[in-house]
């Protein structure tokens, strides 16, 4: 009955959750990911290839205002060393209220917000569009493959078809993966938009990877360390299980016994 | 406590007699872990622990969260995200906090469908049930409530057509609505009271948790018989029951365990699979998202409430009787109430004198297609409200409400119940005695 419960329960909230693919996403593509899965784990290189495209790139018209620069430096993150956090946090500028004057940023405050209107924030983005949900949108795969949103990110950059339409005075992108169809944004990757000091390819494929990965980290920072609590729990409480289930028997054993023997 | 013959706590040293006399704690607990259980129960009766891990677990979750966070309009979205990147360990809590809601629910609705079918809420055990409602209905005010907390475009939509519901009861609504909100609309008054009353309700669920337990410590536990324990000699009592401490609190600790494995590889491997992404934008009060979705514990409710539009013939009947005061939205509100007070009422609306349903062969049918159509109501209620699934969630509906008020109480006048076992110990050593297990059968026979 118990397993009934569950499943069902899953089942059900995972079929709505489908739905909302269904009516409004475009088309979304598995990409296996270093992080997806509960051994997955951000690779430390993607992430600052990542930054660096968000910072070259997206940060023109894009904020990241929930997320501090001083992570960027954290175990489990890109881990930059002490003084490249603060060499990058320079880079900013930042609206101070005590001196009523903008100041070159520190590791202690927090990226800019967006520079434009309706560009959106992108602190969240990935944990705010579960683009995935694998057959039958059950989203039971995100135990092992994400909950999606890096391979929506993904499927927007490289969703453009290059059609192009005005709409009351702005120009509409044509895109397969954004809901509805148009987007205001005009394609920001085209691959070989920058170069990275190691050589890794700049395709348009593994530059898209790289900046969907990097805002997977902004969105769930603590990723690495949630797993391995989630594993330390699940081995803990496995051993705990197996001592009460060995003690219950026991317990329990004399109380059968007597039934048995009559 | 309970009736049952068993021995009761005697003060030994001289402090305990000194404490007795002036307050019998000792003995208050003493009894209450000694209290004889039929030792037949099943794992069906493991929920009543979790669900009391799961208030702990909430309210000392909860009550750290709120160490953190900000109620208020511009602030409470942002704090959320503080306490997920700066707050130690933060995340994990919230991520807790968040998923032990619904682990709550898993085990609530599971205790509730196991009292359905083993007759637990049957006489006389109805305050237990009666309380054990009003504990749900607490559980689901303090559920929405916390969903508006964290201020995402979800929190906000789902406040707004939940409180919407008020407004649509007659002549009063509007005004109502403006009382409950604070105001005109969801804003900042709305987030300040919810987060008051989110903090509230907890401890009065615990309170009634504590009446809950006392009412069933006083008629004893039912068990998967419904056969009551023999009250005749502290001898035959010892016979069909077990002391709570140790032989219940190992067994419900290790199905406690093995549950919480399972909600730690949710919790750590996959912690938003049951929330809604759109919780992870900021309010918008502009922007209303596509669908609005409750949480999966709402969906069969949900379900219910937008099943009764206005071209169903009951609708169409209830307005022209009223004269158009109740209208299909608030015949939809009426039915979703309606669909949790007849729930309450089941211990008048059941006529069987059987409890346990495992010796009722026509009610084990209706209970599972019972159990299948909540879940098939949960299925509709997160499905957008066109096509074929409004008429699926008035079938659903529908039975739901034959249920209670057509087939459980014609059920009892024409069914013919199943012998049941004399004692519980009879049960009991049918069910470990192996081959033996005939020899207690015969005296079974007279029963019925």
């Amino acid at each position: 009955m118990l397993k009934k419960f569950a499943l069902s329960a899953v089942a059900a909230f995972a079929l709505s959750t489908g739905a909302f693919a269904a009516g409004e996403g475009g088309h979304v593509e598995n990409v296996d990911f270093s992080f997806d899965g509960p051994f997955g784990s951000f690779d430390q290189n993607q992430l600052q290839r990542g930054l660096q495209i968000y910072t070259e790139i997206c940060a023109a018209c894009h904020g990241l205002q929930y997320v501090p620069l001083r992570t960027l430096g954290d175990e489990g993150g890109p881990a930059l060393p002490d003084d490249q956090v603060r060499a990058y946090a320079e880079f900013y500028e930042v609206f101070d209220a005590d001196l009523d004057d903008f100041r070159s940023a520190t590791p202690n405050d927090h990226f800019p917000g967006s520079n434009l209107e309706n560009a959106p924030d992108l602190s969240l983005m990935a944990k705010a569009r579960a683009g995935f949900h694998g057959p039958y949108g059950l989203g039971i795969n995100q135990f092992l493959k994400g909950m999606g949103g890096p391979e929506y990110i993904v499927a927007l950059l490289n969703g453009y078809t290059g059609e192009e339409k005005e709409e009351a005075g702005a120009v509409l992108y044509e895109n397969t993966a954004f809901p509805g169809g148009w987007i205001a944004m005009a394609p920001p990757l085209y691959g070989d938009d920058l170069e990275f000091a190691d050589g890794h390819a700049t395709d348009l494929h593994h530059l898209s990877e790289d900046v969907a990965a990097f805002l997977m980290w902004t969105a769930e920072p603590k990723m690495m360390a949630r797993k391995q609590a989630g594993f330390v729990g699940v081995v803990f409480l496995t051993m705990l299980s197996v001592l009460l289930y060995l003690t219950n028997k026991r317990l329990w054993a004399p109380v059968k016994a007597r039934y048995k023997q009559k | 406590m309970s009736g049952i013959p068993h021995d009761h706590y005697e003060p030994k040293a001289g402090w305990e007699k000194g404490l007795a006399k002036r307050l019998p704690i000792v003995g208050l607990m003493y009894d209450t872990l000694m209290i004889p259980t039929p030792k037949n129960l099943n794992w069906m009766w493991i929920w009543g622990i979790v669900l009391t891990f799961c208030l702990a677990l909430q309210i000392i979750t909860g009550i750290v969260l709120v160490m953190h966070y900000t109620p208020h309009v511009d602030l409470a979205f942002a704090s959320v995200e503080h306490i997920m990147r700066n707050v130690n360990g933060g995340a994990m809590l919230r991520y807790l906090h968040m998923n032990g809601a619904s682990l709550f629910f898993v085990a609530v609705y599971a205790h509730i469908f196991r009292g359905l079918y083993y007759g637990s809420y049957k006489a006389p055990r109805e305050i237990t049930w009666i309380i054990g409602m009003l504990i749900y209905l607490l559980m689901m005010g303090t559920a929405f409530m916390g969903y508006v907390l964290p201020w995402g475009q979800m929190s906000f939509w789902g406040a707004t057509v939940i409180t919407g519901l008020f407004g649509a009861i007659p002549f009063i609504g509007e005004a109502l609505q403006t009382w409950l909100l604070g105001g005109p609309a969801v804003d900042n008054a709305t987030l300040n009271r919810f987060f008051s009353l989110h903090y509230l309700l907890p401890f009065v669920i615990a309170g009634l948790v504590i009446l809950h337990i006392w009412a069933f410590h006083t008629t004893g536990n039912n068990n998967p018989t419904g056969v009551d324990v023999r009250r005749t000699s502290k001898e035959d009592a010892a016979k069909d029951t077990l002391p709570f401490w140790p032989y219940f609190v190992i067994k419900d600790l290790f199905a406690l365990a093995v549950i919480l494995v399972v909600f730690f590889a949710v919790v750590g491997f996959m912690p938003n699979y049951l929330g809604h992404p759109d919780n992870y934008i900021e309010a918008n009060p502009l922007a209303t998202p596509a669908h609005i979705v409750p949480e999966w514990y709402f969906l069969p409710f949900y379900a219910i409430l937008r099943a009764f539009d206005g071209d169903v013939w009951v609708v169409i009947i209830a307005s022209g009787l009223t004269g158009g005061i109740i209208d299909a939205k608030f015949f939809g509100v009426l039915a979703m109430f309606g669909a949790i007070v007849v729930m309450a009422l089941v211990p008048w609306l059941d006529t069987s004198s059987v409890r346990s349903g495992r010796y009722r062969p026509m009610f084990k049918w209706w209970f599972w297609l019972f159990v299948v159509n909540f879940f098939v109501l949960m299925w509709v209620g997160a499905m957008p409200a066109e096509g074929i699934y409004p008429y699926i969630a008035l079938i659903g509906s529908t039975y739901w409400f034959a249920y209670f008020l057509v087939i459980l109480p014609l059920l009892g006048v024409i069914e013919k119940p199943d012998a049941q076992p004399d004692t519980i110990e009879e049960d009991f050593a049918a069910h470990y005695g192996g081959d033996d297990a005939g020899k207690a059968a015969p005296s079974a026979q007279p029963a019925e």
